[in-house]
């Protein structure tokens, strides 16, 4: 007697957002399946891989990353190198250098980045990230929408006390897409996409940031947040949770001491950088699982083996 | 398939002896049903009520254990396949792997440097759990032995690939009193293995070229008695492997098909052989998703730090937040001279904390208090963390420890600072920032 193959089908789809223009554009979500089971039904886009660059210039802590982006005079340059690495879908511009509480750079600076960046790559998908401070990026990221009006790329993010002004403009003024922060939790996820929508933006231009943690920081409420986010949008068919879902995953795993803590200070754990790898390619790979179309890297290492890990999987 | 009260009931001797302590064979039969009683606490039932009933109400997938004394693990008896459901209760556990085909040398590093990664993690021990053994095909039995006595000798669980029966009886005579898993049956040799685990009181492993292969000789060795197994999932590559590990877990709890319901085998030396990274991937990917044995191809701190931290969190209960013991944790090289600060023993605080004080450099002591595993204004608002639970701790706890007498507590509970002056003398009551993130610069400054 055989094995009796009971597929899980679903009615309900995640639903599709193009980023980028042309034949570089990637498509996140689509599918009606769980993360990965393309023996229930098709996944017709792979989840994609991006990989980060600030406008902080190179990050010299690592050093397999700073060697990647060696001879990069400009931010831009390092745009235009992110694209080139090896299993890179789409590139992520950090503006974190205009956080208050950091460089506090000035908007306009910022914005000539950004727009130098947007020269360089083209067509090929942007997301631009804000500097994380609430006030800032209110006037920060409509300036930026601006700058990439035309080019299709992903604004993150507007959250619950900025989605009003970052969504109307890369939403609604400039046609952009949307990134909606919320933290680890269904109902405000659930919340900020109905409120993003009843501003106007349309649903087809909106790209969920749950929210991450590193692995081991608490990462079961990620785990968990984005199983029942999947299942209330397959099962349940509810519409105001079938975005896909993009997790910046380098910030947290580059952030802890697992890879942050010396060799010198903790030499039975060996080379930090090996560490941080660790932490990247394993969050990662736990996000796309339980249910992320996108996760934001930085490390070349990182960027090949997860995207390598994708197309063996689907 | 579960049962209800009605079909229990027509099982019963339906006399209403009240034996069992309910009124009436009807009562206690929804008893059962609702798992509020078990059947056994009546006297009258026949054995082969017994039998129908004991089927019914087996779980969905068997609890296997594996090794002896503390080294002694629990496979699979998970109910859910989502952690939010319910909980999942065993932990993935992970081997790393040697073969026939390895040369003394490859060997000994490999077990000195499994042995390396030994560390504790918030109150759990983190260590290789298992060493896969493989024998080649057609390598010398001596050899494969002589691999099996050493890996033996660091009293790990062995796990023995070894499709070949003299080769895995003259193992098992070496190791067999430690509880190893014979991984070794396939639809060709099925009745021989099942025969040669059983006689030695080992697990046996059984694989299949494909679900349905596996299936049937599943069904045959249960058929032979032995439901003492472990199911090998992997498959030719990583997307098979995925698919058989998931759809088995899933046949056997969302479907309730029982020849499917026991723990599996994942071997990345098999779908990702000599690629570390990818390895490294694929670990994380298979703790989510139902691997109960993960095999690598080592283990080092870059692996086993995201890993085990990745399992810990997995595998904690839902309703019951990850805490941390109450103690003085000292920081930065902390002493008895050095500022104290206070926060509650939920993990995640205690994580945010400790890293952010980490990072400001400054020496200092950390002290948790029981505040129920809640965060810093649940507990506060519970009534867990109060200007008398602080005092009572520091005073029982801290005084006699630390000559400091300046304590700092979260910004977010700032109210507690007259109460808390009045109820430590002595003392300096400080208040930090609201936020964690604020607490670099709110440490550099202090200093």
């Amino acid at each position: 007697m055989p094995f009796n193959q009971k597929p899980e089908k679903f009615a309900a789809k995640i639903n599709t957002v193009t980023i980028g223009n042309g034949d570089k554009a990637i498509a996140l979500g689509g599918e009606s399946v769980l993360p990965f089971y393309a023996f229930d039904g098709p996944i017709d886009n792979a989840p994609k891989v991006g990989v980060e660059v600030t406008d902080l210039g190179v990050d010299e802590s690592v050093p397999g990353v700073k060697a990647y982006y060696e001879g990069c005079s400009s931010v831009a340059e390092m745009a235009k190198k992110a694209s080139e690495m090896e299993g890179a879908d789409f590139v992520v511009l950090s503006l974190k250098g205009g956080d208050p509480n950091g460089e506090d750079k000035p908007t306009e600076d910022l914005v000539a980045i950004v727009k130098e960046v947007v020269e360089a790559l083209g067509d090929y998908p942007l997301v631009v990230e804000g500097s994380g401070n609430v006030e800032k990026d209110s006037e920060l990221l409509t300036k930026v929408s601006e700058a990439c009006q035309g080019k299709n790329a992903l604004i993150m993010s507007a959250k619950e006390e900025n989605y009003k002004t970052v969504g109307a403009s890369a939403g609604l003024a400039y046609g952009l897409n949307v990134g909606a922060e919320s933290a680890v939790d269904i109902n405000l996820a659930k919340q900020l996409n109905v409120i993003t929508t009843q501003l106007g933006v349309n649903a087809e231009k909106i790209v969920m940031n749950i929210g991450n943690a590193a692995v081991g920081y608490g990462y079961e409420y990620v785990v968990s947040t984005m199983d029942r986010i999947r299942n209330a949008a397959l099962s349940q068919d509810d519409a105001t949770l079938q975005m896909p879902i993009i997790t910046p995953v380098s910030i947290d795993a580059w952030s802890v001491k697992e890879s942050m803590a010396s060799e010198e200070d903790m030499p039975e754990w060996g080379p930090a950088e090996e560490r941080g790898i660790g932490m990247e390619i394993m969050g990662a790979a736990a996000d796309l699982v339980s249910g992320s179309h996108a996760v934001i890297l930085k490390h070349p290492q990182s960027v090949a083996t997860i995207s390598k890990m994708i197309k063996e999987l689907v | 398939m579960a049962l209800n009260g009605i079909q229990i009931f027509k099982m019963t001797p339906k006399t209403n002896c009240k034996e069992c302590g309910s009124p009436t064979c009807m009562a206690f039969s929804m008893k059962v049903a609702q798992g509020a009683a078990e059947i056994s606490a009546c006297p009258h039932m026949s054995e082969e009520a017994l039998a129908t009933l004991a089927e019914a109400t087996a779980p969905p997938m068997k609890t296997i254990k594996v090794g002896t004394g503390d080294k002694e693990y629990t496979l699979g008896g998970e109910t859910v396949l989502y952690r939010h459901d319910k909980t999942f209760v065993s932990r993935t556990r992970y081997a790393i792997s040697l073969c026939s085909c390895m040369d003394d040398a490859t060997v000994d590093a490999k077990l000195e440097a499994m042995k390396k990664v030994d560390y504790e993690r918030i109150g759990e021990q983190m260590y290789v759990e298992m060493v896969y053994v493989n024998y080649h095909e057609g390598d010398a039995q001596d050899k494969y032995l002589d691999i099996v006595k050493k890996a033996a000798a660091t009293g790990r669980v062995l796990v023995l690939g070894c499709a070949d029966e003299a080769v895995a009886k003259a193992a098992l005579d070496i190791c067999k009193d430690s509880k190893p898993i014979l991984n070794g049956a396939n639809a060709a040799n099925a009745e021989a293995m099942s025969k040669l685990a059983t006689d030695a009181g080992v697990v046996l492993g059984v694989s299949g070229a494909d679900l349905n292969e596996l299936y049937d000789t599943v069904a045959k060795l249960e058929g032979l008695g032995n439901k003492n197994l472990v199911l090998d999932t992997t498959g030719a590559d990583v997307k098979a492997t995925f698919a058989n590990t998931v759809q088995v877990r899933r046949a056997a709890i969302k479907n309730e098909d029982r020849t499917f319901g026991y723990p599996s085998i994942v071997n990345l030396s098999k779908i990702a052989k000599d690629d570390k990274y990818m390895q490294e991937a694929l670990a994380s990917l298979f703790t989510m998703k139902y691997g109960s044995i993960v095999v690598l191809d080592e283990m080092s701190y870059g692996a086993a730090l995201p890993l085990y931290g990745l399992r810990q969190n997995l595998f904690t209960d839902p309703q019951k937040p990850m805490t941390v013991e109450p103690g003085i944790y000292p920081i930065n090289g902390g002493d008895e001279n050095s500022l104290c600060l206070t926060t509650v023993d939920f993990a995640l605080t205690y994580f945010v904390v400790s890293g952010e004080l980490e990072r400001s450099g400054v020496p200092c002591n950390l002290l948790i208090s029981d505040a129920a595993g809640m965060s810093v204004l649940t507990a506060w608002a519970a009534g867990k963390l109060s200007s008398g639970t602080i005092a009572k701790f520091v005073q029982e706890n801290v005084e006699d420890k630390v000559k400091c007498r300046k304590l700092v507590i979260p910004g977010k509970v700032a109210v507690l600072k007259g109460d808390l002056e009045a109820k430590l003398p002595g003392w300096e009551i400080i208040v930090a920032p609201d936020e964690a993130v604020q607490l670099v610069k709110f440490m550099k400054e202090f200093k």
